[in-house]
């Protein structure tokens, strides 16, 4: 397991080339659909880092997180904070990210600490309430002094700017026209590929081993000398700081942060991605994200007009029709596929890694 | 060096209104075979969750090495050096044989994640160095050839010798093992007899829970008896065999 | 007007709707350690159902007792068909999965009915119709409205019921002995299956009524209110000691008479400038009677979470239970 690479086929390197190669060019194949396609892949990307932190926490260590999005938010209201008129304050982003991750992980140890002691049902619902708490806090911490601007959330948020190059607007290079969503999934794309590196280090790692093991059967892992205490915390924790990068990221893009971005929908949301995918599963997460994320958009452009073709109107709302799809994908993937679309090819794992 | 090992003094654990240990003391002495015996119900496993910290004691206290153990929890126990395995084997049924072990070798290593993301020389090294004590472990135990299967696909036999590897990967100098036997057949049993005085042989201490009497009178140095939470003998096994209390106990025959 | 009484008296009126809620949450819990997250949205449901009766029979002649009741006695078989296909068709098939399979689907059945209720009903919140007059009566410098009354005494009436049936009837017996170990309720002749279905179906119905109450208290009826009412009743359970009836009850009441007073007196709790020495360090942010208050009455959600979680940390067990809540 030195190098991954090593281990691949000849077979499996070309389609991971061709992968690359497609990752590439895909923005301008998009742009000529239309930006909002790469507006959506961009948030496409952001839903795939969201749902490789709440892997971490739920998928490896086998926690059920119900209030993770609650970090993506303190994530982008402190970019938001941090990179706005709201305070006049105007940090660089490469400044925010990590403030913004460190303060999301650090969330993420508080939040956690009083949990740990916790089954699994109960954990669920406390993180629930606690993802509630931090929505009502952003949404009443307005008043008597204006940390978070209420309902209204913040507005004009900074673009990202490396050197002279505003990700706001369009510059030319090599001839091409990159626009800010394409310099977005550029810089997106770079973010994922480390969070996809990191996923797989910790996965094969001391501390992952022990995630899996409390996972697992708890007692058994404390009793093989695993303090649960700690090493559930740095569960929470580490999840928490990807939710804070990527909530960074988010109000960037967005260029707003407001409350209703951080519903508990979406936190099921999330959940519903990391559990179609196949939970612990790095490729089956990102899959299912991928999936669950283009999905409603693809239903924005077709249900709508078939719903008006057949009945003269509209029906089930796109919206609608996204939840349920949520719900189901959760309930139906219990019952028949517990392991995940894509589970892991633990046989094929068995087979190629060998000897180190 | 102290002749015990480990001494337990007047350890009490009731749970609710039942009196599940009363005063148990006992000495386990380094390099011995130590065989805890007694009926159903009278407090061998419960006496087991106490010494490695599963279950929070009312009285008594535990030296180990002339030291007193802190029972808090069970991960410090086995940091102390005493290892377990369970009645009703609990291994981490999805992962392989080798991770199986391999978490067992957590307590004695300290890479954390800022080195397995940065994947730094000092982690790698580390990685290396479990993967092949796992591997050492594995083939001690004699299942070298399942050390790519998941747990839960391993044969119960096999299991059995899992959990002991994975207990032994944690350097232990007291090795607990409850009832290891339970649903072994006469074959699985022999080898497992033969595991065991090898640990011992090679200078680990080993204290032992099993319903097989047999087993455990002619593999152990010494033997304790539990009955209704209380020590009622605790001596090399011809002793204890004799001992009318014992006796008694088992075969429920009023002496009187 | 007496603040403190008046808040008590709030307090009580919602704190007996969360037991009646609560009580389904615990029943479930208690025999198969599920938590039903989708319980609130049966609650919704109920309702929902009961407001679409009573607004399709307001413009008629009947009494609004017998309209009101109709609502009531459309909704409970509707919630009760819920619970028992939600047993049926999500949980059942997996008793024996690990534990966090039956929680997904469980949110996932929650969100599902939920945005089912949104098909039927929309986005707007139904309106309980003018048709009762809600009297309001004075004790003791406080107002008690009609309405409160009847909610108040109607919990303790299906919380008197339930209590005698779990206590003093033989299928009670079932479900307590279930509650206690399932496979030795099974080797008495206790059929699980059933007892497991009839702790939904039970829950459902007590929730159909509950949130008829709850809707009518506040006049509207909306598809998210099973969210919030849930997760507060939830609370109140683990408050009490979840696997516990009498727990449910007293944690529902104490629930709801902590979060009126606390959201009653936050404000004036939280008002710096009421602290002593204020003027001192607040300075001219206090000047002319201003008020500076950190917390408002907006925080009122908080209070079950807090509590919920407070709760959990120190007393996992509940204020009345007796079970431990962690495996050893």
């Amino acid at each position: 397991m030195m190098n991954p690479l090593k281990t691949l086929s000849r077979r499996e390197k070309l389609g991971l080339l061709l992968i690359a190669g497609t990752l590439l060019v895909l923005p301008f194949m998009l742009a000529t659909v239309g930006t909002a396609w790469v507006r959506i892949t961009n948030f496409a990307v952001l839903f795939v880092l969201l749902s490789l932190g709440l892997n971490i926490v739920v998928g490896f260590a086998g926690l059920l997180d119900l209030g993770y999005i609650a970090f993506f938010a303190v994530g982008a209201y402190v970019y938001g904070l941090l990179a706005s008129p709201h305070f006049g304050i105007h940090l660089p982003f490469w400044v925010i990210l990590p403030i913004g991750a460190a303060v999301a992980g650090l969330a993420g140890a508080i939040l956690g600490a009083p949990t740990l002691r916790l089954r699994g049902d109960y954990l669920a619902i406390v993180t629930l309430g606690f993802g509630e708490i931090v929505r009502i806090f952003m949404n009443n911490l307005s008043n008597p002094i204006n940390l978070t601007n209420g309902p209204k959330g913040i507005n004009r948020i900074d673009h990202f700017q490396i050197g002279n190059v505003n990700f706001a607007g369009t510059d030319t290079f090599f001839g091409l026209n990159f626009s800010g969503p394409i310099k977005y999934y550029y810089f997106l794309l770079v973010v994922l590929m480390a969070v996809i590196i990191i996923n797989r280090r910790l996965k094969h790692s001391r501390i992952g081993r022990a995630w899996v093991a409390i996972r697992e059967d708890e007692v058994a892992a404390k009793a093989a000398g695993i303090n649960t205490r700690n090493i559930k915390l740095l569960a929470f924790s580490m999840g928490a700081t990807f939710g804070g990068v990527a909530g960074g990221m988010f109000a960037a893009i967005q260029g707003f942060v407001s409350p209703e971005s951080f519903i508990l929908n979406e936190s099921i949301m999330v959940l519903a991605m990391v559990v179609l995918g196949g939970m612990g599963n790095i490729w089956g997460v990102i899959a299912g994200a991928v999936l669950l994320s283009f999905m409603p958009e693809v239903l924005r452009y077709t249900v709508e007009p078939v719903q008006h073709a057949l009945f003269g109107k509209m029906l089930i709302d796109p919206e609608v029709l996204r939840m349920l799809i949520f719900g189901f994908a959760l309930v139906l993937t219990m019952r028949f596929r517990p392991a995940g679309l894509w589970p892991e090819a633990l046989h094929r794992r068995e087979m190629t890694e060998n000897r180190t | 060096m102290s002749e015990v090992l480990l001494e337990a003094r007047n350890i009490g654990k009731r749970f609710g209104g039942v009196q599940a240990l009363k005063d148990v003391s006992l000495t386990i002495r380094p390099r011995e075979i130590y065989g805890l015996i007694g009926p159903n119900g009278a407090g061998k496993t419960t006496l087991f969750n106490v010494f490695t910290g599963l279950y929070p004691r009312d009285g008594g206290e535990v030296l180990l090495n002339g030291k007193p153990l802190s029972l808090e929890s069970p991960h410090t126990v086995a940091a102390a050096g005493i290892a377990r395995t369970f009645q009703n084997i609990r291994l981490f049924n999805n992962m392989t044989a080798i991770e199986n072990v391999m978490v067992g070798r957590h307590v004695r290593t300290k890479a954390g994640v800022f080195g397995a993301i940065l994947h730094t020389r000092a982690e790698r090294a580390e990685e290396a160095a479990i993967r092949r004590r796992a591997e050492e472990l594995l083939h001690y135990v004699g299942i070298a050839d399942r050390a790519h299967s998941l747990a839960r696909h391993l044969s119960y036999g096999d299991q059995r010798r899992l959990e002991i590897a994975r207990a032994l990967a944690t350097d232990p100098i007291l090795l607990a093992l409850d009832e290891p036997a339970a649903g072994m057949n006469a074959t699985e049993t022999v080898a497992l007899r033969a595991l065991i005085e090898g640990l011992r042989n090679d200078g680990l201490t080993v204290l032992l829970i099993e319903h097989d009497v047999k087993l455990v009178m002619g593999l152990c140095d010494r033997v304790a008896v539990l009955e209704y939470g209380q020590k009622i003998a605790e001596d090399v096994p011809e002793v204890v065999r004799a001992n009318p209390k014992v006796i008694e106990a088992y075969l429920g025959t009023s002496a009187h | 007007m007496d603040i403190l009484l008046q808040q008590i008296i709030n307090g009580l009126t919602t704190g007996s709707v969360y037991a009646v809620v609560a009580l389904g949450y615990t029943m479930v819990y208690g025999v198969i350690q599920l938590i039903n997250f989708a319980h609130g949205e049966v609650v919704m449901i109920g309702a929902m159902v009961a407001f679409t009766i009573i607004t399709a029979l307001a413009g008629t002649a009947m009494p609004p007792t017998f309209i009101v009741l109709a609502g009531v006695l459309a909704a409970i078989p509707v919630c009760m068909g819920i619970g028992y296909s939600l047993e049926r068709i999500a949980y059942r098939p997996l008793r024996h999965a690990p534990r966090l399979a039956p929680l997904i689907t469980a949110i996932g059945m929650s969100i599902i009915l939920q945005h089912i209720a949104l098909l039927i009903w929309g986005r707007n919140p139904l309106a309980f119709p003018q048709i009762i007059d809600n009297p309001s009566f004075n004790i003791g410098g406080a107002a008690i409205s009609g309405v409160q009354i009847a909610i108040i005494m109607l919990s303790l009436l299906m919380m008197g019921g339930l209590s005698w049936f779990v206590y003093r009837t033989r299928f009670g017996i079932a479900i307590r002995a279930t509650a206690e170990n399932v496979h030795v309720a099974g080797l008495m002749g206790i059929n699980a299956d059933r007892v497991i279905a009839a702790t939904f179906v039970i829950g459902a119905g007590l929730g159909a009524v509950a949130g008829v109450m709850f809707g009518t208290y506040y006049g509207i009826a909306h598809y998210t209110m099973g969210f919030t009412l849930g997760l507060k009743a939830f609370s109140a359970a683990v408050l009490g000691g979840i696997g516990n009836l009498p727990g449910a009850m007293v944690g529902g009441i104490l629930l709801g008479l902590v979060e009126a007073l606390g959201s009653g007196y936050i404000g004036d709790l939280t008002n710096l400038c009421h602290w002593p020495g204020a003027t001192s360090w607040m300075g001219e942010r206090c000047a002319n009677g201003a008020d500076f208050v950190v917390f408002g009455s907006n925080y009122q959600d908080v209070f079950a979470f807090l509590m919920l979680i407070l709760v959990l940390v120190f007393r996992p067990s509940g204020l009345l239970g007796e079970r431990v809540s962690e495996r050893a």
